[in-house]
Protein backbone atom coordinates (compact mmCIF):
# COMPACT_ATOMS: atom_id res chain seq x y z
CA UNK A 1 0.00 0.00 0.00
CA UNK A 2 1.23 3.42 -0.80
CA UNK A 3 1.29 6.36 1.61
CA UNK A 4 -1.65 8.43 0.92
CA UNK A 5 -0.29 11.39 -1.08
CA UNK A 6 -2.94 13.83 0.77
CA UNK A 7 -1.37 13.02 4.16
CA UNK A 8 1.99 13.64 2.82
CA UNK A 9 1.04 16.82 1.35
CA UNK A 10 -0.39 17.99 5.11
CA UNK A 11 3.06 16.49 6.65
CA UNK A 12 5.13 18.82 4.31
CA UNK A 13 2.83 21.82 5.12
CA UNK A 14 2.62 21.07 8.99
CA UNK A 15 6.54 20.63 8.72
CA UNK A 16 7.30 24.03 6.55
CA UNK A 17 4.13 26.31 8.58
CA UNK A 18 3.83 25.26 11.75
CA UNK A 19 6.60 25.98 13.55
CA UNK A 20 6.88 29.71 13.66
CA UNK A 21 10.83 30.52 13.71
CA UNK A 22 12.26 27.26 12.81
CA UNK A 23 14.52 27.22 9.70
CA UNK A 24 11.61 26.74 7.01
CA UNK A 25 10.33 29.96 8.31
CA UNK A 26 13.74 31.26 8.67
CA UNK A 27 14.43 30.72 4.93
CA UNK A 28 10.99 31.43 4.07
CA UNK A 29 10.12 28.24 2.07
CA UNK A 30 6.63 26.70 1.05
CA UNK A 31 5.66 23.57 -0.36
CA UNK A 32 4.15 23.69 -4.25
CA UNK A 33 3.35 20.63 -5.13
CA UNK A 34 3.72 17.40 -3.98
CA UNK A 35 3.10 14.23 -6.29
CA UNK A 36 3.66 10.37 -6.14
CA UNK A 37 7.79 10.54 -6.59
CA UNK A 38 8.47 13.86 -6.36
CA UNK A 39 7.99 17.53 -4.75
CA UNK A 40 8.58 20.91 -5.54
CA UNK A 41 8.93 24.21 -2.96
CA UNK A 42 9.87 27.68 -3.58
CA UNK A 43 12.66 29.54 -1.83
CA UNK A 44 11.77 33.72 -1.78
CA UNK A 45 14.58 35.89 -2.12
CA UNK A 46 15.00 37.77 1.02
CA UNK A 47 18.37 39.63 2.17
CA UNK A 48 19.07 37.57 5.18
CA UNK A 49 19.98 34.74 2.73
CA UNK A 50 22.56 36.62 1.02
CA UNK A 51 26.02 34.90 1.25
CA UNK A 52 28.14 38.24 -0.50
CA UNK A 53 26.49 41.45 0.13
CA UNK A 54 28.53 43.22 -2.57
CA UNK A 55 26.13 40.99 -5.51
CA UNK A 56 23.09 40.51 -3.48
CA UNK A 57 23.22 36.68 -4.61
CA UNK A 58 21.89 34.14 -1.77
CA UNK A 59 24.41 31.57 -0.17
CA UNK A 60 24.53 28.36 -1.95
CA UNK A 61 23.89 26.75 1.47
CA UNK A 62 20.27 28.16 1.12
CA UNK A 63 19.53 26.59 -1.64
CA UNK A 64 20.81 23.16 0.19
CA UNK A 65 18.35 23.23 2.05
CA UNK A 66 15.76 23.98 -0.16
CA UNK A 67 17.10 20.52 -2.10
CA UNK A 68 17.82 19.00 1.09
CA UNK A 69 13.90 19.70 1.83
CA UNK A 70 12.63 19.43 -1.78
CA UNK A 71 14.76 15.65 -2.03
CA UNK A 72 13.67 14.42 1.83
CA UNK A 73 9.32 15.37 0.67
CA UNK A 74 9.59 13.38 -2.63
CA UNK A 75 11.17 10.51 -1.15
CA UNK A 76 8.55 10.46 1.73
CA UNK A 77 5.85 10.13 -0.97
CA UNK A 78 7.25 6.78 -2.41
CA UNK A 79 6.87 4.95 1.30
CA UNK A 80 4.31 2.86 2.26
CA UNK A 81 3.04 4.66 5.20
CA UNK A 82 3.61 7.95 6.48
CA UNK A 83 6.79 8.82 7.92
CA UNK A 84 10.15 10.63 7.76
CA UNK A 85 13.07 9.92 5.35
CA UNK A 86 16.50 10.92 7.01
CA UNK A 87 18.78 11.99 4.75
CA UNK A 88 21.90 9.94 4.27
CA UNK A 89 23.62 12.04 1.69
CA UNK A 90 23.55 15.15 -0.61
CA UNK A 91 25.58 16.70 -3.13
CA UNK A 92 25.28 19.57 -4.67
CA UNK A 93 26.29 21.16 -8.20
CA UNK A 94 26.47 24.69 -8.31
CA UNK A 95 25.72 25.64 -12.17
CA UNK A 96 25.38 29.53 -11.75
CA UNK A 97 24.71 32.15 -9.34
CA UNK A 98 20.74 32.80 -8.65
CA UNK A 99 19.98 36.18 -9.96
CA UNK A 100 18.94 37.96 -6.68
CA UNK A 101 15.18 39.78 -5.95
CA UNK A 102 13.40 36.53 -7.62
CA UNK A 103 12.39 33.71 -5.84
CA UNK A 104 14.03 30.24 -6.10
CA UNK A 105 12.22 26.88 -7.16
CA UNK A 106 13.40 23.43 -6.07
CA UNK A 107 11.99 20.17 -7.51
CA UNK A 108 12.95 16.64 -7.00
CA UNK A 109 11.78 13.29 -8.17
CA UNK A 110 12.52 9.67 -6.80
CA UNK A 111 14.78 7.94 -9.36
CA UNK A 112 15.16 4.75 -7.56
CA UNK A 113 13.80 2.90 -4.62
CA UNK A 114 15.06 0.13 -2.95
CA UNK A 115 14.05 -1.61 0.36
CA UNK A 116 16.44 0.11 2.73
CA UNK A 117 17.28 3.28 0.57
CA UNK A 118 15.28 6.02 -1.56
CA UNK A 119 17.46 7.69 -4.12
CA UNK A 120 16.68 11.18 -5.43
CA UNK A 121 17.69 13.81 -7.63
CA UNK A 122 16.57 17.44 -8.12
CA UNK A 123 17.44 21.09 -9.44
CA UNK A 124 17.26 24.58 -8.08
CA UNK A 125 16.00 26.75 -10.83
CA UNK A 126 14.63 30.36 -11.24
CA UNK A 127 12.53 31.13 -14.89
CA UNK A 128 14.25 28.62 -17.09
CA UNK A 129 13.70 25.21 -15.29
CA UNK A 130 16.03 24.01 -18.18
CA UNK A 131 18.47 26.01 -17.11
CA UNK A 132 19.03 25.00 -13.39
CA UNK A 133 21.46 27.38 -11.06
CA UNK A 134 21.85 24.22 -9.40
CA UNK A 135 21.58 20.18 -9.32
CA UNK A 136 21.53 17.78 -6.59
CA UNK A 137 21.17 13.89 -6.11
CA UNK A 138 20.55 13.00 -2.44
CA UNK A 139 20.21 9.27 -1.07
CA UNK A 140 17.00 8.39 1.56
CA UNK A 141 16.83 6.20 4.43
CA UNK A 142 13.87 3.97 3.97
CA UNK A 143 13.17 2.48 7.66
CA UNK A 144 11.33 -0.05 9.14
CA UNK A 145 7.72 -0.24 8.40
CA UNK A 146 6.10 0.31 12.24
CA UNK A 147 8.74 3.01 12.93
CA UNK A 148 6.11 4.84 12.34
CA UNK A 149 2.71 3.50 13.86
CA UNK A 150 1.51 6.35 15.55
CA UNK A 151 3.18 9.24 13.66
CA UNK A 152 0.22 9.55 11.42
CA UNK A 153 -2.32 10.67 13.84
CA UNK A 154 0.05 12.92 15.33
CA UNK A 155 0.10 14.99 12.52
CA UNK A 156 -2.84 14.54 11.02
CA UNK A 157 -4.47 16.11 14.14
CA UNK A 158 -1.70 18.79 14.69
CA UNK A 159 -2.51 19.11 10.84
CA UNK A 160 -6.39 19.89 11.80
CA UNK A 161 -5.27 22.27 14.96
CA UNK A 162 -2.86 24.68 12.81
CA UNK A 163 -5.60 25.30 9.52
CA UNK A 164 -7.96 26.03 12.82
CA UNK A 165 -5.51 28.49 14.39
CA UNK A 166 -4.64 29.74 10.85
CA UNK A 167 -8.32 30.12 9.62
CA UNK A 168 -8.58 32.27 13.19
CA UNK A 169 -6.01 34.53 12.53
CA UNK A 170 -7.67 35.23 9.39
CA UNK B 1 22.05 46.20 0.12
CA UNK B 2 23.25 49.29 -0.66
CA UNK B 3 26.07 51.26 0.51
CA UNK B 4 27.72 47.98 1.82
CA UNK B 5 31.66 48.27 2.15
CA UNK B 6 33.09 45.54 0.49
CA UNK B 7 33.80 42.13 1.42
CA UNK B 8 37.62 42.79 1.13
CA UNK B 9 37.92 45.77 3.51
CA UNK B 10 35.77 43.61 6.09
CA UNK B 11 38.26 41.14 5.46
CA UNK B 12 41.24 43.02 5.47
CA UNK B 13 39.60 44.84 9.08
CA UNK B 14 39.15 41.71 10.82
CA UNK B 15 42.88 40.07 9.94
CA UNK B 16 44.03 43.20 11.53
CA UNK B 17 41.75 43.28 14.79
CA UNK B 18 42.30 39.28 14.79
CA UNK B 19 38.27 39.17 15.00
CA UNK B 20 37.01 37.18 12.18
CA UNK B 21 33.59 37.26 14.09
CA UNK B 22 33.19 41.16 12.86
CA UNK B 23 33.89 39.89 9.34
CA UNK B 24 31.30 36.83 9.63
CA UNK B 25 28.74 39.32 10.83
CA UNK B 26 28.45 40.92 7.63
CA UNK B 27 27.48 37.76 5.63
CA UNK B 28 23.79 38.05 6.16
CA UNK B 29 23.29 34.11 6.08
CA UNK B 30 26.01 33.70 8.48
CA UNK B 31 24.71 35.59 10.51
CA UNK B 32 20.70 34.35 9.95
CA UNK B 33 22.75 30.92 10.85
CA UNK B 34 24.35 32.25 14.29
CA UNK B 35 28.04 31.28 12.85
CA UNK B 36 30.81 31.64 15.03
CA UNK B 37 34.84 31.19 15.42
CA UNK B 38 35.93 29.86 18.23
CA UNK B 39 39.25 31.44 18.96
CA UNK B 40 39.86 28.97 21.90
CA UNK B 41 38.83 26.00 20.33
CA UNK B 42 40.08 27.12 16.97
CA UNK B 43 37.10 25.88 15.06
CA UNK B 44 33.66 26.88 14.04
CA UNK B 45 30.97 27.28 16.50
CA UNK B 46 27.35 27.18 15.82
CA UNK B 47 25.03 27.83 19.32
CA UNK B 48 21.87 26.58 19.57
CA UNK B 49 19.29 28.83 17.49
CA UNK B 50 15.15 28.08 16.73
CA UNK B 51 15.70 29.04 13.26
CA UNK B 52 17.83 26.51 12.52
CA UNK B 53 15.05 23.33 13.77
CA UNK B 54 14.29 21.18 11.16
CA UNK B 55 12.08 18.52 12.95
CA UNK B 56 10.96 20.16 16.38
CA UNK B 57 9.62 17.03 17.87
CA UNK B 58 13.10 15.63 18.64
CA UNK B 59 14.18 18.75 18.24
CA UNK B 60 16.60 17.88 15.56
CA UNK B 61 18.65 20.77 13.04
CA UNK B 62 17.31 21.06 9.66
CA UNK B 63 19.81 18.73 7.60
CA UNK B 64 19.82 22.09 5.37
CA UNK B 65 20.83 24.11 8.56
CA UNK B 66 23.71 21.86 9.16
CA UNK B 67 24.77 21.67 5.47
CA UNK B 68 24.48 25.60 5.17
CA UNK B 69 26.63 26.33 8.14
CA UNK B 70 29.58 24.07 6.97
CA UNK B 71 29.47 25.39 3.87
CA UNK B 72 29.49 28.79 4.80
CA UNK B 73 32.77 27.32 7.10
CA UNK B 74 34.34 26.08 4.07
CA UNK B 75 33.86 29.44 2.26
CA UNK B 76 35.09 31.76 5.84
CA UNK B 77 37.79 29.18 6.29
CA UNK B 78 38.93 29.62 2.39
CA UNK B 79 38.78 33.88 2.51
CA UNK B 80 40.41 33.84 6.30
CA UNK B 81 43.24 31.23 4.36
CA UNK B 82 43.97 33.71 1.31
CA UNK B 83 44.25 36.97 0.63
CA UNK B 84 40.24 36.97 -0.97
CA UNK B 85 39.43 39.84 -2.66
CA UNK B 86 35.61 37.79 -3.79
CA UNK B 87 33.74 35.26 -2.41
CA UNK B 88 34.98 32.13 -3.71
CA UNK B 89 32.84 30.00 -5.75
CA UNK B 90 30.98 26.72 -4.75
CA UNK B 91 31.45 24.55 -7.51
CA UNK B 92 29.84 21.62 -5.22
CA UNK B 93 29.09 20.38 -2.23
CA UNK B 94 28.91 16.91 -0.83
CA UNK B 95 27.46 16.01 2.65
CA UNK B 96 27.35 12.98 4.91
CA UNK B 97 25.11 12.54 7.43
CA UNK B 98 26.58 10.08 10.01
CA UNK B 99 24.56 10.93 13.60
CA UNK B 100 21.72 13.01 14.07
CA UNK B 101 22.12 16.50 15.00
CA UNK B 102 20.42 17.71 17.86
CA UNK B 103 19.41 21.12 19.21
CA UNK B 104 22.88 21.59 21.00
CA UNK B 105 26.58 23.45 20.08
CA UNK B 106 27.31 22.29 16.92
CA UNK B 107 31.33 22.68 15.80
CA UNK B 108 32.89 22.03 12.58
CA UNK B 109 36.65 22.05 11.36
CA UNK B 110 37.80 22.53 8.08
CA UNK B 111 40.96 21.22 6.14
CA UNK B 112 42.15 22.52 2.64
CA UNK B 113 43.34 19.34 1.23
CA UNK B 114 44.52 21.25 -1.91
CA UNK B 115 45.29 24.72 -2.43
CA UNK B 116 45.14 25.14 -6.85
CA UNK B 117 45.65 28.09 -8.98
CA UNK B 118 42.12 28.05 -9.40
CA UNK B 119 40.37 25.36 -7.67
CA UNK B 120 40.24 24.92 -3.40
CA UNK B 121 39.52 20.81 -2.61
CA UNK B 122 38.35 21.25 1.32
CA UNK B 123 36.59 19.04 3.82
CA UNK B 124 34.58 19.93 6.51
CA UNK B 125 33.52 17.92 9.57
CA UNK B 126 31.32 18.65 12.14
CA UNK B 127 30.53 17.53 16.17
CA UNK B 128 28.49 18.11 18.64
CA UNK B 129 29.78 16.76 22.21
CA UNK B 130 32.63 14.59 21.03
CA UNK B 131 35.15 15.60 18.01
CA UNK B 132 35.67 11.97 17.37
CA UNK B 133 32.25 11.63 16.52
CA UNK B 134 30.96 13.49 13.77
CA UNK B 135 27.59 13.97 13.08
CA UNK B 136 28.13 15.45 9.29
CA UNK B 137 31.17 14.96 6.71
CA UNK B 138 31.59 17.51 3.71
CA UNK B 139 33.61 18.03 1.02
CA UNK B 140 33.79 20.85 -1.39
CA UNK B 141 35.15 22.23 -4.35
CA UNK B 142 35.30 26.03 -4.50
CA UNK B 143 36.67 28.10 -7.71
CA UNK B 144 38.99 31.33 -6.29
CA UNK B 145 40.02 34.73 -8.29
Amino acid sequence: MAVDLDDVRKLCELMTQANRGDHFHALGIEVLEIFRGGASMKLEYHEDLVGDPATGVVHGGAITALLDSCCGFAASTVLDELGLTPTIDLRIDYMGAAEPHKPIIGKAEVYRTTKNVIFTRGVAFQDDESRPVAHAVGNFVALEPGTFDNFREGVLSAYAKMVAEQGGAA
Amino acid sequence: MTHMPNIAEMLSKARECGDPNEFIEYIPYAKMLGVRVDKERGCFHLPPKKSNIGNPTLPALHGGALGGFMEMCGIIHVMLSMDAVAVPKVVDFSIDYVRAGRYQDTFARCEIVRFGRKLVNLSVEAWQEDEAKPIAKARAQMLVD
